[in-house]
């Protein structure tokens, strides 16, 4: 059924940290690895080592730069961006099949590998480029917040998450239960100003975003000025040896190593 | 967005196709059984050839085409769904009237209510078609309050130049068939011109910022791609290869368009010229709905630098 259930109290979901975030790819390659084994596997990559690879991810790591105001140097800000499991999610209201649909009891939107038609137009309705087509299965592949490893009661209990927290290596990633405002990530979302990415599309996303933390001091972004001298006698003997040392004009070091590519000549 | 030439070429077939199948279900409503079966049957076949193309066509961009009937289940919500079901259950009195305007079954009291049925069923589809791509909030050029209006005036304005062209291979071009093309296509010319400036008029009113969130820092651009190869969003919603000849684009639709026009009123002096207005008017709506496509931006290319969608 591609109408959707009635709202979930349970709101499984992910909380990302762009503040902590490195740019690693270690949450990208383990999604990768975990679903290309798990439910809907697998997650085809076509002439992986050739001249011109392409794959399906559920999870890519968009690297933005941020110009702030006044500020000389900008701020590389690293994205992770995976399905949102949207509260009314487009995706799955225009599936023609009723293989696209939101779980009634935590809100999970899955696709069903076996019923989906692969028609494309639920990747047409979805904002955030959250879903992408698998051509050598013929159906379309998304983010299953590793419904095959938090419900796993074979995992020892805190490997019961999705593969791209557990990778985390800065703990970036949260996974909880965001429709319970006693939650650790739902806490986290209210303490840091968590926020919703493109709100005036409608799609209400559970996955909540923590913006980057303002810089520490407004001047860390400037060249560090080199200290200034006390005229204190170790002071003056530095500056002696400073002088001697430099000597006149320092002939410049001349790189003998020739990097013309050519072998002979 | 990727212009995917099955889609193109099912949206245009099967316009042309119910817009033939609507205006012969008028014609049997209001002048009662066809002039000659022969008459009857090519055009019912010519416009039910269309439609079953463009259908068929439809199902060979799909992943799994053998799984096609799971789209008649989604009705509720997806106006994919409804847009299969209304194409099949269109059929239905569209081969009941066939039979009985034609003569093969005889039956005149049934051609009026059949005709008016299939003429609405036929509207109804092409409803459905344009409500699959108007109701899409991600792509601003699509999500236009003109956008269905265009559907039903290309499959109108096509599908009365086919009925032209029909009319004039048995003898049988009237004067009312002429007019009518003349207005349909006139009005989708109007309908496209004025569709084209709501899209360019409307802003763009989503940006990278507010996409990423981090427009409460400063100002955003792309610093690093997530992926070593393009990938599946940008060669889907990423296509831009026709946005720098739209102007070009728009102008030819509209000229074959105006040429349209000029055959098939001068059809009425030259019957056979009607031909050629029905494959101008064919080629005006391939080449617009190429362009309905490859002009259509996704806002999801936010995420892959641009800066405004």
């Amino acid at each position: 059924m591609t109408s959707l259930p009635p709202p979930s109290a349970k709101k499984l979901g992910l909380v990302i940290d762009l503040d902590t975030c490195v740019g690693c790819q270690a949450c990208a390659t383990s999604c990768k690895e975990w679903n290309t084994q798990g439910y809907s596997a697998p997650l085809t990559d076509k002439n992986p080592y050739g001249a011109d690879p392409s794959g399906v991810w559920l999870n890519r790591v968009h690297g933005y730069e941020v110009t702030e105001e006044g500020q000389a140097q900008s701020r590389i800000v690293h994205f992770p961006r995976s399905c949102l499991h949207c509260e009314e999610p487009a995706c799955v209201t225009v599936c023609p099949t009723g293989a696209s649909y939101k779980r009634a009891e935590d809100g999970i939107v899955l696709v069903n590998p076996d019923t989906c038609i692969g028609c494309k137009l639920c990747s047409w309705a979805c904002p955030y480029g959250a879903r992408e087509y698998d051509t050598s299965h013929g159906v379309m592949k998304k983010c299953t917040l590793c419904v095959d490893r938090i419900y796993n009661e074979n995992f020892a209990e805190d490997d019961r998450v999705p593969a791209c927290v557990k990778a985390c290596p800065t703990g970036a990633r949260h996974f909880g239960d965001l429709g319970d405002s006693s939650s650790a990530v739902s806490k986290l979302v209210a303490e840091r100003g968590g926020y919703d990415l493109l709100p005036e599309m409608g799609m209400r996303p559970v996955n909540k975003y923590l913006p980057p933390r303002a810089r520490r001091d407004g001047r860390s972004a400037q060249v560090a000025a080199l200290p200034e001298g006390d005229g204190s006698a170790f002071d003056r003997l530095f500056a002696w040896a400073d002088k001697m040392l430099s000597g006149k004009a320092a002939a410049p070091r001349v790189d003998t190593t020739d990097h013309s590519g050519k072998l002979e000549g | 967005m990727h212009p995917a030439y099955s889609v193109i070429l099912f949206t245009t077939a099967s316009g042309a196709g119910y817009g033939l199948l609507a205006l012969l279900g008028l014609v049997g409503f209001n002048h009662g059984p066809a002039s000659t079966m022969a008459f009857a049957l090519t055009a019912i076949a010519v416009a039910l050839a269309l439609a079953t193309m463009g259908l068929l066509s439809s199902t060979f961009h799909l992943g799994h085409p053998e799984r096609a009937w799971r789209a008649f289940s989604q009705w509720r919500s997806s106006w994919l769904s409804r847009e299969g079901v209304a194409a099949v259950a269109t059929y239905v009195p569209a081969l009941a009237f066939a039979a009985v305007w034609s003569g093969l079954a005889d039956a005149p009291g049934l051609i009026g209510p059949l005709g008016l049925l299939t003429f609405a069923m036929c509207a109804v589809t092409v409803f459905c078609t344009a409500k699959i791509y108007s109701t899409l909030t991600t792509i601003r050029a699509w999500n236009q309050p003109l956008t269905v209006p265009v559907y039903l005036g290309f499959a109108l304005a096509t599908g009365s130049a086919l009925l032209a062209a029909i009319a004039s291979l048995f003898g049988r071009l009237q004067y009312f068939q002429v007019v009518v093309t003349v207005v349909a296509l006139a009005l989708v010319a109007l309908l496209k011109f004025f569709y084209w400036q709501a899209i360019d008029a409307a802003g763009k009113a989503h940006t990278i910022e507010a996409a990423t969130g981090l427009g409460r820092i400063g100002k955003v651009s792309q610093w690093e791609v997530p992926h070593t190869a393009t990938n599946y969003i940008q060669t889907e919603m990423g296509y831009a290869m026709a946005r720098k000849h739209a102007a070009k684009l728009r102008r030819l639709v509209l000229i074959l368009l105006a040429l349209a026009v000029l055959a098939a009123w001068l059809a009425l002096p030259v019957p056979l010229l009607s031909i050629v207005a029905a494959l101008l008017a064919l080629a005006a709506a391939a080449v617009e709905r190429w362009l309905f496509f490859a002009e259509a931006q996704h806002v999801v290319t936010l995420f892959y630098g641009a800066a405004k969608a």
